[in-house]
């Protein structure tokens, strides 16, 4: 009987690790060559990201591997060195990113501009009006109980823009958030439109999530506020200091940014989706900064997410001079 | 709604039968990764659910009680808990772990081991005491005798090893907070169901996702039912 014991463990021990081994080896387990860029929720939700990919990874050998988590989360991963780069787009925690030593060479990459959805009825009349006047009317309305506002709660870039412009409208945003029409929903752009769309509120999106979502018919909420300054939506890349990290892929990190700022990359941004959406999702950053082709916008993302008169300050850049040339 | 479900429901056929590689890719993911797991945690945990059934050893109600506890651990805080241990600033951190499925298949195993250990040793306790009497007055030694009970209780540990095998691959918050959800990487059924309901505009491709996952699950039920049949 002892006998019989003796290969029934041997064979259970060695399917263990054999299915193990053979999983993890088939599956790929090393994190060589691979590329973890975590990003905002924005770019991933539109499927932009996909089509980078495919384009970046016939050029180079590496693997990108996309965690989609919005601004907060993503720099907070990178913190912790469990990412590579990070496309965000929040300048004043990009600031923060790069004093606190843990960014290095930002660079702008793309913009296009926030908007502010609600019903079609409008119910609180904001309508063209300016960014501004137009929060505090949806305040007024909702505490009149005729409207309802979404908030993206978690801490991504569009969160803080939403908190920035109710600081600048005149509001608290920590006791908005107390107010019974003011629902938090801690999601996702996608998500968080799929909500307001539910509840007929308005929201702060992006444009590129909102004409996606709007044009495959599964939100009917409209675009109600027209660009303007104050809506404006930079989006950055910036590289994790190998300094602080050792072990995270900088050289694949610096190639990734390198790419989606040159010639080929700023194309496939700015054609992305033209065709579906028969308009420009993002558009293209690097051109417009250096060959100045809309001198408005260009002073807008200047004073909106430059640091000292640039994208990045000398003392965060590490080698790579030429893409600041 | 119903005109939904039946629409995802012809999208799933069309997805399973077209071999799509997308679906074939993350299906077969999510049961090696699953799979593994499950052995993994039944090689220890085997061991342990016999020693708490057949050994009287002091605290073994202490151990048996800690398993039997853990069995409703939430899958976030597990999940929690696994990315800061394996996060690069985490004690785990310099083994590069994080988002692969090496490291959610050690996430799956440590949740389904409770599962595992507290379903054996039920099944082996409610064999009859009686048959390890038997065989040790018919000359058994202790482990024979320990075996013999074991061999009574293949029905109960079968049940067991499905029940692991079923909260493994139906779980999301383990995969997502320790995989990711990388696109070919560690995207798995059901951290694509979370994903997609977000991002696709149209339901059809999550109801898809989720039929397959269901289909696995029962297919794995309706398997360790027959198996148990026949032996009985």
């Amino acid at each position: 009987m002892r006998k019989t014991l003796i290969p029934w463990a041997t064979l259970l021990v060695a399917v263990a690790v054999v299915s193990v081994a053979a999983t993890s080896y088939y599956l790929g387990s090393t994190t060589k060559g691979r590329l973890i860029v975590s990003t905002t929720t924005s770019l991933y939700d539109t499927g932009l990201l996909d089509t980078i990919e495919i384009d970046f990874e016939t050029r180079y050998p590496i693997d990108l591997n996309f965690i989609s988590v919005g601004t907060g989360i993503a720099i907070q991963h990178a913190q912790r060195g469990d990412a590579d780069v990070i496309l965000v787009h929040s300048p004043t925690d990009e600031l923060k990113f790069l004093t606190d030593g843990t960014g290095v060479n930002r660079k702008i990459i793309a913009y296009n501009f926030f908007t502010l959805v609600g019903p079609e009825t409008d119910p609180a009349q904001i309508r063209n009006t300016p960014t501004l006047e137009a929060l505090a009317r949806i305040v007024e309305a909702g505490r009149n109980g005729t409207v309802k506002w979404v908030s993206r709660g978690d801490n991504s870039g569009t969160h803080s823009k939403e908190k920035s412009l109710w600081t600048a409208a005149g509001f608290d945003p920590k006791n908005l958030t107390k107010e019974s029409w003011y629902i938090n929903v801690g999601s996702g752009m996608a998500e968080t439109l799929k909500k307001a769309d539910y509840f007929s509120a308005y929201t702060l999106a992006d444009t590129g999530t909102y004409l996606k979502y709007s044009k495959e018919g599964a939100i009917t909420l409209r675009s109600l506020i027209e660009q303007e300054m104050d809506l404006l939506n930079v989006y950055s890349a910036i590289a994790v200091n190998q300094t602080l990290h050792p072990s995270v892929n900088f050289q694949g990190a610096m190639t990734f940014v390198k790419y989606l700022t040159s010639d080929e990359g700023q194309q496939v941004i700015e054609q992305f989706g033209k065709e579906e959406f028969g308009q420009t999702l993002f558009y293209s950053a690097v051109r417009l900064l250096k060959g100045n082709t809309n001198p408005t916008i260009a002073q807008w993302i200047r004073e909106y997410a430059y640091f000292d008169d640039t994208e990045c300050p000398t003392q965060y850049r590490k080698g790579y001079a030429e893409l600041y040339g | 709604m119903a005109a939904e479900i039946v629409e995802g429901l012809l999208k799933a056929l069309q997805l399973i039968f077209s071999g799509d590689p997308t679906v074939v890719e993350v299906t077969a993911r999510s049961v090696l990764i699953s799979g593994s797991a499950t052995t993994l945690s039944v090689l220890w945990g085997l061991p342990i659910a016999a020693a708490i059934s057949l050994r009287k050893f002091p605290g073994r109600f202490v151990v048996k009680g800690i398993f039997n506890s853990l069995l409703g651990v939430p899958t976030v805080a597990l999940g929690l808990l696994l990315y800061l241990v394996f996060s690069k600033s985490g004690a785990l951190g310099f083994m590069r772990l994080l988002y692969t499925p090496s490291v959610m298949i050690i996430g799956q195993a440590a949740l389904i081991t409770p599962i595992v250990v507290s379903f054996i040793a039920n099944a082996i306790e409610s064999v009859d005491p009686e048959i390890k009497d038997l065989a040790k007055t018919l000359g058994a030694s202790e482990i024979e005798a320990s075996v013999a009970v074991m061999k009574e209780s293949l029905n109960g540990i079968a049940l067991a090893i499905a029940a692991s095998f079923n909260r493994a691959i139906a779980e999301l918050g383990v995969a997502l907070m320790i995989g990711g959800n990388i696109a070919g990487v560690t995207s798995v059924l059901t951290t694509v169901i979370a994903l997609e309901t977000n991002r696709e505009p149209t339901p059809e491709l999550p109801i898809a996702w989720t039929i397959i996952l269901l289909i696995i699950v029962f297919a794995v039920n309706i398997t360790i039912n027959f198996i148990r049949r026949r032996k009985t």
